[in-house]
C-alpha cells in the first residue's frame, strides 16, 4: 500500500515536471515555427489565416527576398564578415596568446592585463568615439573597416581562452620541437594550435554568433546598402516594406536558420563553453 | 665585444616575442583605448561632428543632471534588468532543477531552450512585433497573440501591447527575458551538476525535507554561480538596445527610450557629439558601479 502511494506520487511528480519544461520548450519553438510558416503566405492570407498549416502554400516569398529584398547580397556580406572577423581573431589573438603564454619581452603583463580590464569594464557608448574616429580614418562604409572593428569586440576573450590553453601545454613538447630547430611562428602553429584545438572551437562559434547576430556598428559604420550584413538589411527592408510579412519573415527565416543549424551541429561546444565559464564576459 | 653581441641577441628576441603580440595590441590601441579617451575627451567639448569643437568644461554633465529624458531612460533599463533578475533567473534556475535529475527528454530540452538566446536581437524583436501585431483586417485580428485572446475568449485582454505606454516596457521586458533565460538556464544547470551528491544524501539522513534541503545545500552550493549570472544578467538587460529597436521602431519613443537609445539619437538625430559622449561616460560609471558591488557581494558571500 505505502509502495504504491511512493510510486504514484513519483510518476505525478515526473508528469509534471515534464508537463513544466515542455511547455517551456513550445514557448521557445512556437514563434520560430510562426515565422516559418508565415514565410510560406502570401499577402492575401497572412492576415486572415490562422490554421497552424496553412491552406496554400507559397513558395515564392524566399525568391522575392532574395532578389527584389536585396538579401543576396547582405547574405553574403554577412558571410564575407563572418568568415574574415573568425578568421582574423582566431590568427591574431593566439598569436598573441602565445606570447602572453610562452615568451618574455618587458611590458608582457601590462598589456595583458590591459587586455583583461578591456573585458572587465563595459563600453556601452563608445560607438559615439569610434564613429569619429572611423570618419577621421576614412573607414566609414568600408568592409576593411568594419572587420577590424569586429575584431577588436572578439579579441579580449579569445586571448584570454587561447591563453589558458597554452598555460596547460607541457614545456617538454616545445623543448622537443626547438631541439629540431623550430622557430617561435613554426611551434605556434605546429604544436600550439593544434594543442588548443578544443579552444579554438569554443572561440569560433561564440564568435560566428557574435558577428553573425551583430547590428550595432554595422547600423554606425555602414551607409552604402551593397555593403550590409543581414541583420542591417532586415531593419532597412522592414522600414521600407513594412507590411509585406511574408517577405519579412522569408527574409528572418534565411537571417535565423544557418545561425540555428550551426548551433545544433557545434551543440556539444557552446555547453562545454559556457559550462567551464571561460566565456564569462 | 660578446657583452654587446648578447645584448643585441636578447634584444632581438624580445622584439620577436613582442611582434607576436603587435597586431593584437595594435588594434586594441586604435579601436578601444583610443575611443576610450576621445569618448572621455569629447565630453568636455561642443561638437556637432563637424566643424570647430568648444571646450565647455562639464557643461554636458550639468546638462545631463537636469535631463529626465536621460534618467527615464536609466529607469527604463533598470525596470527591464528588474524584470529580468527575478522573472526570468527565476524561471532559468527553476528549469535547471527540474533538469538536474535522471530525466528523459533532457537533452532535448537543453538544446531548445539555448535557441532563442542564439537568434539574433532584430530576428526576435521583428517576429514578436508580428506576433504582438494590434491591427484589425475585417473584423479578425492580424497578430498572433491578440487572435489568440480574441478566439479563446478572453476579448477584454486584448489589447496594443507594443502601443500602450502602460504596457509597452513590460512586453518588451518579457520578450528581453524569453530571448536571455537560455543562458541562465545552461549556467546553472552545468552549476548544479558540480554539486556533490552525498550532500544531498546527508541532509536526507539528518532528516531534511526538500524545502530544507534546497534552502541549506543547494542555494548556498549554488552562490558563487547565482552572482555570476546576476552580473551578467545586470551588464546585458542594462544595455538591451537592438531588441527596442526592432520591438518599436520610433513607436513610443519616451516610454521605451534605453541609455543607449539616447546615446544613439544625440548622436545620430541632433549631432550632439559631445553630449552624446558624456551620456556614454555616466552610463559607463553607472555599470562599473553596479558590476563593482555586486562582485564586492559575492566576495562576501564567498567567505561565508
Amino acid at each position: 500500500m505505502r509502495t504504491n502511494k511512493y510510486v504514484l506520487w513519483g510518476m505525478t511528480k515526473s508528469t509534471l515536471i515534464h508537463v513544466f519544461l515542455m511547455s517551456v520548450a513550445m514557448t521557445c519553438l512556437f514563434p520560430i515555427f510562426w515565422m516559418i510558416r508565415c514565410a510560406f503566405m502570401t499577402n492575401d492570407t497572412v492576415f486572415v489565416d490562422k490554421a497552424l498549416i496553412p491552406h496554400h502554400l507559397n513558395f515564392g516569398n524566399f525568391a522575392t527576398a532574395w532578389t527584389q529584398g536585396n538579401f543576396a547580397v547582405y547574405f553574403l556580406n554577412s558571410v564575407i564578415y563572418t568568415v574574415c572577423v573568425v578568421g582574423g581573431i582566431v590568427l591574431i589573438s593566439s598569436l598573441a596568446a602565445y606570447s602572453f603564454s610562452r615568451l618574455k619581452f618587458p611590458g608582457k603583463n601590462i598589456i595583458f592585463y590591459l587586455f583583461v580590464a578591456a573585458m572587465m569594464i563595459p563600453l556601452p557608448g563608445s560607438f559615439v568615439a569610434l564613429f569619429v574616429l572611423m570618419t577621421k580614418l576614412h573607414l566609414v562604409n568600408t568592409r576593411f573597416g568594419y572587420i577590424l572593428c569586429m575584431i577588436n569586440v572578439g579579441l579580449s576573450m579569445s586571448i584570454l581562452l587561447f591563453k589558458t590553453f597554452f598555460d596547460k601545454m607541457p614545456p617538454e613538447l616545445e623543448d622537443a620541437a626547438r631541439i629540431d630547430g623550430c622557430t617561435k611562428l613554426g611551434i605556434w602553429w605546429n604544436m600550439a594550435m593544434p594543442f588548443a584545438r578544443p579552444a579554438i572551437a569554443v572561440i569560433v562559434i561564440f564568435n560566428s554568433l557574435n558577428v553573425w547576430n551583430e547590428y550595432i556598428l554595422a547600423t554606425l559604420l555602414l551607409e552604402d546598402s551593397k555593403l550590409m550584413p543581414l541583420q542591417r538589411g532586415l531593419v532597412v527592408f522592414q522600414g521600407a516594406n513594412s507590411t509585406d510579412y511574408p517577405v519579412l519573415m522569408a527574409g528572418l527565416t534565411m537571417a535565423a536558420i544557418p545561425i540555428i543549424v550551426v548551433y545544433l551541429a557545434m551543440q556539444k561546444h557552446i555547453v562545454k563553453g559556457l559550462s567551464s565559464g571561460e566565456v564569462l564576459g | 665585444m660578446n657583452k654587446k653581441f648578447k645584448a643585441a641577441a636578447i634584444f632581438k628576441d624580445n622584439l620577436q616575442n613582442f611582434l607576436f603580440v603587435l597586431p593584437a595590441f595594435a588594434i586594441f590601441c586604435i579601436f578601444y583605448i583610443y575611443p576610450f579617451y576621445k569618448m572621455i575627451h569629447l565630453s568636455f567639448y561642443d561638437w556637432r561632428g563637424i566643424g570647430p569643437m568648444h571646450f565647455i568644461g562639464l557643461s554636458n554633465y550639468k546638462e545631463l543632471m537636469g535631463d529626465s529624458l536621460w534618467w527615464d531612460s536609466i529607469w527604463h533599463a533598470g525596470y527591464i534588468t528588474l524584470i529580468a533578475l527575478t522573472f526570468q533567473n527565476a524561471l532559468a534556475f527553476a528549469l535547471a532543477l527540474a533538469c538536474d535529475r535522471e530525466i528523459r527528454m533532457k537533452r532535448f530540452y537543453r538544446v531548445i531552450f539555448f535557441i532563442p538566446p542564439v537568434l539574433s536581437e532584430v530576428v526576435v524583436g521583428l517576429i514578436w512585433n508580428w506576433i504582438l501585431n494590434p491591427e484589425t483586417q475585417n473584423g479578425s485580428y492580424i497578430g498572433l497573440l491578440n487572435h489568440f485572446l480574441f478566439t479563446s475568449g478572453l476579448p477584454q485582454m486584448v489589447h496594443d501591447w507594443l502601443g500602450d505606454p502602460k504596457t509597452a516596457l513590460t512586453t518588451i521586458a518579457i520578450v528581453h527575458s524569453w530571448k536571455g533565460f537560455g543562458w541562465g538556464f545552461i549556467m546553472f544547470l552545468a552549476g548544479l551538476q558540480t554539486i556533490d551528491k552525498q550532500l544531498y544524501e546527508a541532509a536526507r539522513v539528518d532528516g531534511a525535507g526538500t524545502w530544507k534541503t534546497f534552502m541549506n545545500v543547494t542555494i548556498p552550493m549554488m552562490l558563487p554561480v547565482i552572482l555570476v549570472v546576476m552580473i551578467l544578467t545586470i551588464l546585458g538587460s542594462m544595455q538591451v538596445f537592438v531588441l527596442i529597436i526592432a520591438m518599436v521602431n520610433e513607436g513610443l519613443v519616451n516610454y521605451t527610450d534605453v541609455p543607449v537609445t539616447r546615446i544613439f539619437s544625440a548622436m545620430q538625430s541632433t549631432d550632439r557629439f559631445g553630449y552624446a559622449c558624456a551620456e556614454a561616460v555616466i552610463f559607463g560609471l553607472i555599470l562599473v558601479g553596479i558590476s563593482f558591488i555586486t562582485k564586492r557581494l559575492s566576495d562576501k558571500a564567498k567567505q561565508v
